[in-house]
């Protein structure tokens, strides 16, 4: 009789290739890959005792799609929160560690929240665009907080098409853009958050968990859009769907409570994991 | 356990059919009640309709009373003299009362929201006379004469707990993925606060203020010591005022029978303002995200 | 694409007069705590204004502004035991005649009536809780009195034989601490019946289907099951009524017939504390007699606190153990 450990001796057959179609990837010369976007540096998030994030280390590229992937509750929406610093607006809740966008420490000392918020944009998993305002007031509203930069209305209209088109939009919408933002479908509402989050023409853009909520044909759209949107703006992309992150990325990071395990090219990842662990959880072991 | 060992003991010692009987029965009472607890509003509502509405007329809104024994004469003093009361009120419970909302939607359960929280249902509670002896103690007695202002004082201090509590509530309901959506826009916390939870909720506290305006409308202890009422036109918050409630009351309480259709008069225009208001106010809440609130 | 200085932050914050926003954020917290803090506030500025106004009365006439019954102004004699026993009275006569009708209608509600008819129904009994006072107390005096004058009291006194008892005896006038408990019922159902309501509904489904599974009839598994569970918020719910009862004012004047004599007679009229100083501020000549009447305002004030805190714990610990 064969012993527990004697089944698993030899290595099980790789089923790695089928499960993900991976996207043809770009040869790496012809972006600015070297050139590093967010880098964590040993980046903790507590809520009161519990760390949800463990001393994380990570160089996310500019201008590339970074897809962060995990099973439920492995902290990866946390550590998305860290980059905006959303993750402190929970009571309880801190951070240790520190995070540089574009060079500079966002948590330093004097740094301000709001100031790190206004060139992060961020975009949730339910859509959430403001109940009272039009299409136009919800892409603009991000615009509203600084007044000085963006004051003649003339530039406003500019900027929320501009925006809405980067998103995909502007064809579905340019004629009812008085109207009330809820009148769109729940796909269409996801992209206008998009749109609202570009309007401050933002260098990051953080999206979490963005299709969760959507049907499979809003949820082409928004990939479509975010892969298009990495020749502009560096997106960190969280997903518990794996093959998005396939299609969608150009670098995924496995989280798995609340440590990075393994962070490489999407191809790598997905093709040859280098941590056992990675492969269990892309080959649906545990989920 | 102890409930259902009662249950067990009464289903074995009565009959199978004596039970189901008395079950029958104790339903009917229930719909009894249901009828008997429905049949005051209706037959106020109809008293005050036969008695009241042949003397409504454009008069009635537009003219003084008349000296007793003449005919005609409305309440125009007293509908003035209640819109300037509700003024003043106004100015006083919805500041405070949306303030004191915000501030408990965001604090939840801090032990000063709690605090608060409880004594602004405890001040709901109180007899409304003794919201009208509190402010001629401190509006009336000291400055030597009744006034409008100390009236509209009263009715105010009335209104902060019932803003308070439809504002929290309204507040509460507007989902936290907005305001997060705010925060992360770059949105300091007043901003969000105020541009984006409370605008969304704004129709409901809308709604909740008006429900505290028509219930401070109907109120008349408040203003025996402090508005006095006024047989005169006054619009001045200085003196004594007429309301409303308070020429019910007077002509209620009068012996001349033209007076009496007068009331009959005025409370029918009151209650069908406070009705509406809280129909409106009903309807307006239910459908408020699709689904009744119930 | 402008691309951005490489200390992008603290230029960010010079624009944005960030700290400015740090400041509205300070200013707008506090003008919310300083609303807020105005309820506890204005509790402690009513106590502390109608005691300092009492005081003079406590003082000088101590426990006998509520032990003794002669209220003589030109002798400088306050008994105000006539109003304080009115007050009992007349909303105990409330109590006994809403209870039951409102705890009936809130078990038709929750668990009879068909789903429709729930929102309608619900809604006009709340609606009792919306007519003004006065209202009531006109209502009162011409429909109410001359109906209890011409039909029930005779129908109680004479066809029921209750006249033989000492509560239902003497002539009939009409204001009397009947009419004043029949119009203080019809005000504190509506607040019996939508706490009880509440509670009824918030009552587990298992509770219900347990006692069905045992074989209990509905009316078994509601007297057995659903009540015992809701007991305390319903219970919660007649303190809020009580509440209510006990410091009525207008309607309760117009009706009661103001006299200021305690008699175990329904039909007799009687006295509040709420009517007593309704009627008498306005003209009150001496500063001891208005002493009197704040200090009876006083203890309607601690009475009414009193009732409300307890009927508000008994209901927020009931909705509290529901949400847990």
């Amino acid at each position: 009789m064969l012993q527990s450990t004697e089944v698993f001796r030899e290595k099980p057959p790789r089923l790695v290739t089928p499960v993900v179609q991976l996207r043809a990837s770009e040869p790496i010369a012809s972006r600015e890959a070297t050139k590093p976007c967010i880098v964590a540096n040993y980046l903790s998030a507590f809520f009161g005792k519990t760390a949800a994030v463990k001393d994380v280390s990570i160089s996310i590229p500019q201008n590339a799609v970074t897809a962060i992937i995990g099973p439920s509750g492995c902290g990866k929406s946390t550590l998305l929160r860290c980059f905006n610093r959303m993750h402190e607006t929970v009571p309880d809740a801190r951070v240790e560690g520190d995070v540089e966008i574009l060079g500079s420490s966002i948590y330093g000392d004097g740094s301000s929240p709001i100031a790190v918020r206004r060139h992060v944009g961020m975009v949730f998993q339910r859509p959430t665009p403001f109940p009272t305002m039009s299409i136009r007031a919800n892409v603009a509203a991000g615009l509203r907080v600084d007044a000085k930069s963006h004051a003649t209305r003339g530039a406003t209209s500019e900027i929320v098409e501009e925006a809405l088109q980067r998103a995909g939009l502007w064809a579905e919408v340019k004629d009812q853009l008085d109207e009330s933002a809820m009148a769109l479908s729940g796909g269409q509402q996801q992209r206008l958050c998009i749109a609202r989050a570009l309007a401050t023409r933002p260098r990051v853009i953080l999206l979490d968990e963005p299709t969760a909520s959507l049907d499979p044909l809003s949820t082409q759209k928004v990939e479509e859009l975010v892969y298009d949107l990495r020749k502009t703006v560096t997106v960190v992309i969280v997903t518990h769907n794996m093959q998005q992150a396939a299609r969608v990325s150009d670098g995924t990071a496995f989280l798995l409570m609340g440590e990075l395990v393994e962070f490489a090219s999407t191809r790598q990842l997905f093709t040859a994991p280098r941590d056992p662990r990675t492969e269990s959880y892309i080959t649906g072991r545990f989920g | 356990m102890a409930r259902l060992e009662r249950v067990e003991r009464s289903v074995s010692v009565k009959t199978a059919g004596r039970r189901h009987f008395v079950s029958g029965a104790m339903i009917g009472v229930t719909y009894l009640c249901a009828v008997l607890a429905t049949l005051p509003l209706l037959i106020i509502l109809w008293h005050l309709i036969a008695k009241g509405a042949s003397s409504i007329s454009l008069a009635f809104f537009t003219h003084m009373p008349r000296p007793v024994g003449e005919q005609g004469g409305g309440m125009a003093n007293a509908i003035v003299g209640t819109l300037i009361l509700i003024g003043v009120a106004s100015a006083i419970g919805l500041p405070v009362g949306i303030g004191a909302g915000l501030y408990l939607a965001e604090k939840k359960t801090t032990p000063l929201a709690q605090t608060v929280r409880f004594l602004a249902d405890v001040l709901n509670g109180l007899p409304s006379i003794v919201m009208g002896i509190f402010a001629w103690q401190v509006l009336v007695r000291p400055i030597g004469h009744f006034s409008a202002l100390a009236g509209g004082v009263a009715l105010g201090a009335m209104m902060i707990p019932l803003v308070t509590r439809t504002t929290e509530e309204m507040l509460l309901v507007v989902p936290t993925s907005l305001r997060e959506a705010a925060l992360a826009l770059g949105y300091p916390k007043w901003r969000t606060s105020i541009s984006v939870v409370l605008r969304t909720a704004l129709a409901g506290i809308v709604t909740g203020a008006l429900v505290a305006v028509a219930r401070i409308a109907g109120e008349t202890a408040p203003l025996l010591f402090t508005a006095l009422g006024n047989q005169f036109w006054s619009t001045s918050i200085r003196e004594p005022i007429a309301a409303l409630p308070l020429q019910i009351f007077t002509y209620a309480t009068n012996a001349y029978e033209e007076l009496h259709k007068l009331a009959w008069a005025g409370a029918l225009v009151l209650i069908s303002i406070v009705l509406v208001i809280s129909l409106a106010a009903r309807l307006a809440t239910r459908s408020r995200f699709g689904a009744p609130v119930d | 694409m402008t691309s951005l200085p490489v200390d992008w932050l603290e230029k960010d914050r010079r624009e944005l007069r960030v700290d400015a926003s740090a400041f509205s954020d300070k200013l707008y917290e506090t003008l919310t705590a300083a609303c807020a803090l105005a309820v506890p506030a204005l509790v402690i500025a009513i106590a502390l204004a109608i005691f300092a106004a009492a005081w003079p009365a406590f003082s000088k006439l101590g426990l006998s502004i509520i032990t003794t019954s002669d209220w003589d102004v030109a002798g400088g004699h306050f008994g105000a035991a006539p109003a304080l026993f009115g007050t009992l009275v007349s909303s105990a006569v409330a109590l006994i005649i809403a209870t039951p009708l409102a705890i009936g209608i809130a078990i038709f509600l929750s668990e009879f009536s068909p789903l429709w008819l729930r929102q309608p129904v619900g809604f006009l009994v709340d609606l009792l809780a919306a007519i003004p006072s006065v209202v009531y107390g006109l209502w009162g005096i011409f429909v109410l009195i001359p109906l209890l004058r011409t039909y029930v009291m005779p129908f109680l006194r004479d066809t029921l034989h209750l006249g033989a008892t000492p509560f239902f005896t003497g002539p009939a006038y009409g204001p009397s601490m009947l009419a004043a408990g029949v119009i203080l019922a019809i005000m504190a159902l509506p607040y019996i019946s939508s706490v009880s309501r509440e509670v009824l509904m918030a009552v587990p489904r298992s509770q219900r289907e347990a006692a069905l599974a045992l074989g209990a009839t509905r009316w078994e598994m509601i007297r057995d099951a659903v009540i015992p569970y809701a007991k305390s918020g319903i219970i919660g719910g007649i303190m809020l009524g009580l509440g209510r009862a006990l410091g009525e004012t207008m309607a309760v004047t117009m009706v009661i017939g103001n006299r200021a004599e305690i008699s175990a007679s329904l039909f007799a009229p009687g006295y509040t504390m709420a009517s007593l100083i309704a009627n008498e501020f306005s003209e009150a000549t001496n500063d001891l007699h208005l002493s009197a009447l704040m200090a009876v305002g006083a203890i309607l004030f601690v009475i009414t606190l009193i009732i409300n805190a307890i009927a508000r714990w008994l209901v927020w610990s009931v909705s509290k153990g529901r949400s847990a």
